[in-house]
Formats: structure tokens, C-alpha cells, sequence
């Protein structure tokens, strides 16, 4: 059943009518969650003040960032295992994209820990350290990916760091309830039910769904065009014979 | 299929770190470097320099792993060492985990047990406790060097992969320093994070090698 969605020509039919769709339903979702959140939901004053407002970019970039190293380290066990071209496409299109939304994860933290805990950045934090640290596994695959000669040779190399560096990602949730620190523990998922009222769960929940399918529509945008250079080179490498 | 060629890849290793120039002494003259500079650059201020002693010394380990672990694979891609290797059939993660065990007893163990006199240096307190300290930057240093030479495997066939190893490994060593640090501070109880820092290192010694095999695969193509 899986191996239906390796062939490339099914793929870019998929895509062609999926990535439109995901594009405009993630914009409907960001625009609703930022204007409940911008100017809908009441300030919490303990969070300080307005500037809570960024929880509802900072919190969806955050999930997406540990989502997509699962989905960097899948794609890479998929392609290592059973060399489905398209699952090394794949991952070679969501590493720079989840780079991006671990760098906002990490600017609009920032943003958000100056005004409220007085500092931008806190080294004992496991979780800003954990965070940190998935943004160099993101930047060292795409720099060991460039370094290599042969498409065949990035791909193996790329595979095995992002399976290797996967451990990376449960340690993320796991030094949260570890270390004292100023990052407040999770509360949205927890063992009791979510521990947020509902008047932020909502536009949250939304921005976050709203930031994934984004991301998903960029991705498949990033394959197409990989599939389409790799055609370009095969045809150009016919040519020349 | 016999132990013989993995013997042989950990005394190869072990007279590699030692011979051109006395390469296992570099970490040691790195640590050394840094136990009198640190004083000259942050002042020597008592209590400043006990408290960031563990530290220095917990970086200057990550680091040292970093600088000798560049050439371990890369002379064997070069020389062909590599493919006769994979001519014996010998399991190639017991190879890559002789080379990496070796150098750690050449470059790693050494600052190990150097560190009760370096601590020393940074005035910290002449203690039983200095001991228990050397044993975990032993245990920590096996880890540094695991995830490490994953780095160097995966860049062997790559020119100047000093700073690729660097990014690599670095996010690699988070666990191991984050555990080591907590173990000398006595943060989360007096064995948690003891036992933490020893699971990363097990951790590491049973995982790396695999990866380091699979990467090795990868450079003699």
C-alpha cells in the first residue's frame, strides 16, 4: 500500500492538486489563528502582557520544528531501508524548511523571554538548549549533503546522520520535566488533558495546524522541483550520448 | 571469520595516535594551553576559577575528541586500509569501534587523568572528589569520542571535514555534557545523574559503531 505513494508520477499528480490546497487552507488558518490571538483573546498578564500574543507563531514553530526532524529522520529510515527515491527527496526538501521554523521557533522565544523572564536567551534552559541544538542538526545535514560528490553519496551520508541525530528529538521532551528551569512545562499535551484555557487552545491549535499544512505545501513544492531537475539532468545526460 | 583484523585495526589506531609528532600528547598540551590562559583571560579570582573549572575542562574533552579524531578514517579511505578491511569481512562496526576505542585511550583517557591536577589549577579543593570527577570525564570523554568519530566517518571521503566533524558532533555531545555537567553538580540527586551520564556513554558505545560502519561502507564506494 506505502509503495503506491513512491511512484514519482503518482506523486506529482498528488501534489499538483494537494499543494494548492494546502497552501490555501494553511493561510486561512494562520490568518484566523493571528487575528484571534492578536486582537480576539484577553491578555494574560501573568505571561506579560500583550506580548503573549506570540505564543500563537512561537508554539506551532516550536511543534513543527520537532515535527519535522521526525520527518527528516523518517524519511531518511524509508530511503536507507527500502531506497524509495522520493523519501530522499523528501527529506532533502524538509531539511532547510524545518531549519527555518526552528530558527523562528528560536527568534520569536527570544522575542517572548526578554520583556517576561528579562533575559533573551538562559544557557541552564534544556529545552531554548534543545531547541538550539536541532537547529545544527538541521544546518550540519544540509552542510554534510553539500559536501558530498554524487546525489547517491549525499543521500546515504545525509540517511544516516538524520537517523543518528534522531535521538536528538525525544531528549527534546525529556529534559523539559528533567531540569528546573524558567520554561514553563508543557501544557497542551499532558497526561491530565490540556491545562490551557480553551479561549487560547483554539486560535493555537488552528495557527498550528495552519503552520503544518504550509509547511506541507512548501515541501511538495520543493519535490516537484527536485524531481524536475533530477529529469532535466537525466535528459540533458541523454542528450549529450 | 576471527577477531584478528579488529586486534590489528585497534594496534594500528594506537600506534597511529603516538607516532608523527607524538599526536596523543596534542590534547594534553590543548588542555594545558587552556588551564593557563583561562586564568589569564578571565582573571584569578578564586571562587571564579573553582567554578568554572569543571567546565573548562568538560569542553576542552569535547574539543580534543574534535581535533584528533579529524585524519582516524580519512588516511584509511586514502591508503586503501579501508577496502582490505571490508576484503576480510570482518563486522566492520567492531573495526570502526577498536579505531574509536583506541584513540580514546591515546587522547582521551589521558586528559581524564590529567584533570585532578588541572583542577587543581583552577583552585579547586584537594578531594576524594577529585577521583570520582576523573572517572566521569573518563566516562564522558568514551562518549565524546563515539559521536565523534561518527562525524569522521561520515566526512572520511570529504576534504578538510575538520568543521563538518565540528557540526556533526556537536549536537551529539549535548546529552553527554548536559549529564556530565549535572553529575558534578549534584543536580537532580547524587546518582541520577551519575547513572544518566553512564546509560548516554552505553548509550553511545552500542549505537555509534553502527553507524560509523555504514558510513565507512559509504567512503570505500
Amino acid at each position: 500500500m506505502w509503495s503506491a505513494f513512491a511512484n514519482p508520477h503518482k506523486f506529482l499528480k498528488f501534489s499538483a492538486v494537494a499543494a494548492p490546497l494546502f497552501y490555501g487552507a494553511g493561510a486561512l488558518c494562520i490568518l484566523w489563528g493571528l487575528w484571534q490571538g492578536l486582537w480576539i483573546v484577553p491578555k494574560d498578564e501573568y505571561q506579560g502582557g500583550d506580548i503573549m500574543r506570540v505564543m500563537f507563531i512561537h508554539v506551532p514553530a516550536a511543534w513543527l520544528a520537532m515535527a519535522s526532524y521526525s520527518g527528516l529522520a523518517v524519511a531518511s529510515f524509508v530511503w536507507f531501508i527500502w531506497r524509495h527515491e522520493l523519501a530522499d527527496i523528501a527529506a532533502k526538501a524538509i531539511a532547510p524548511l524545518g531549519a527555518v521554523w526552528t530558527a523562528l521557533c528560536l527568534a520569536t522565544g527570544a522575542i517572548w523571554g526578554k520583556p517576561t523572564w528579562g533575559t533573551w536567551w538562559q544557557w541552564d534552559d534544556a529545552r531554548m538548549m534543545s531547541v538550539l541544538f536541532l537547529l545544527f542538526l538541521f544546518l550540519g545535514y544540509m552542510a554534510l549533503r553539500a559536501s558530498m560528490d554524487s546525489r547517491q553519496k549525499a543521500a546515504r551520508a545525509g540517511a544516516i546522520l538524520a537517523m543518528v541525530g534522531a535521538i536528538n528529538v525525544p531528549l527534546i521532551k525529556f529534559s523539559v520535566d528533567l531540569f528546573t528551569s524558567l520554561h514553563q512545562p508543557a501544557s497542551v499535551i499532558t497526561a491530565d488533558g490540556p491545562k490551557m484555557a480553551a479561549v487560547y487552545l483554539a486560535p493555537l491549535l488552528v495557527s498550528s495546524l495552519g503552520h503544518g499544512l504550509l509547511f506541507g505545501g512548501l515541501v511538495m513544492t520543493h519535490m516537484r522541483t527536485e524531481i524536475r531537475q533530477r529529469r532535466i539532468a537525466r535528459l540533458t545526460a541523454q542528450a549529450l550520448e | 571469520m576471527s577477531a584478528a583484523p579488529i586486534l590489528a585495526a585497534f594496534r594500528q589506531a594506537f600506534a597511529e595516535a603516538w607516532a608523527g609528532g607524538a599526536g596523543a600528547l596534542l590534547p594534553l598540551g590543548f588542555l594545558g594551553g587552556t588551564a593557563v590562559l583561562v586564568p589569564l583571560g578571565i582573571g584569578s579570582d578564586t571562587d571564579t576559577l573553582s567554578a568554572v573549572g569543571p567546565g573548562i575542562i568538560w569542553v576542552s574533552l569535547a574539543l580534543s575528541s574534535l581535533v584528533t579524531l579529524e585524519r582516524i578514517f580519512q588516511a584509511d579511505v586514502e591508503d586503501g586500509t579501508l577496502d582490505l578491511w571490508l576484503q576480510t569481512g570482518a563486522p566492520m562496526a567492531g573495526i570502526a569501534a577498536a579505531k574509536t576505542l583506541a584513540h580514546w585511550l591515546a587522547a582521551g583517557l589521558p586528559l581524564a587523568l590529567a584533570s585532578p591536577l588541572l583542577a587543581l589549577m583552577f583552585q579547586a579543593q584537594a578531594s576524594l572528589e577529585l577521583l570520582v570527577h576523573l572517572g566521569l570525564y573518563a566516562l564522558g570523554g568514551l562518549a565524546f569520542f563515539f559521536w565523534g568519530g561518527v562525524g569522521a566517518a561520515l566526512s572520511a571521503t570529504v576534504r578538510r571535514g575538520g568543521l563538518l566533524i565540528s557540526i556533526i558532533a556537536l549536537p551529539l555531545y549535548v546529552p553527554t555534557a548536559i549529564f556530565g555537567a549535572l553529575a558534578m553538580t549534584g543536580g537532580i540527586g547524587s546518582d541520577g545523574a551519575p547513572m544518566l551520564l553512564a546509560a548516554s556513554t552505553l548509550f553511545a558505545c552500542a549505537v555509534a559503531p553502527y553507524a560509523m560502519a555504514a558510513a565507512l561502507r559509504l567512503a570505500a564506494d
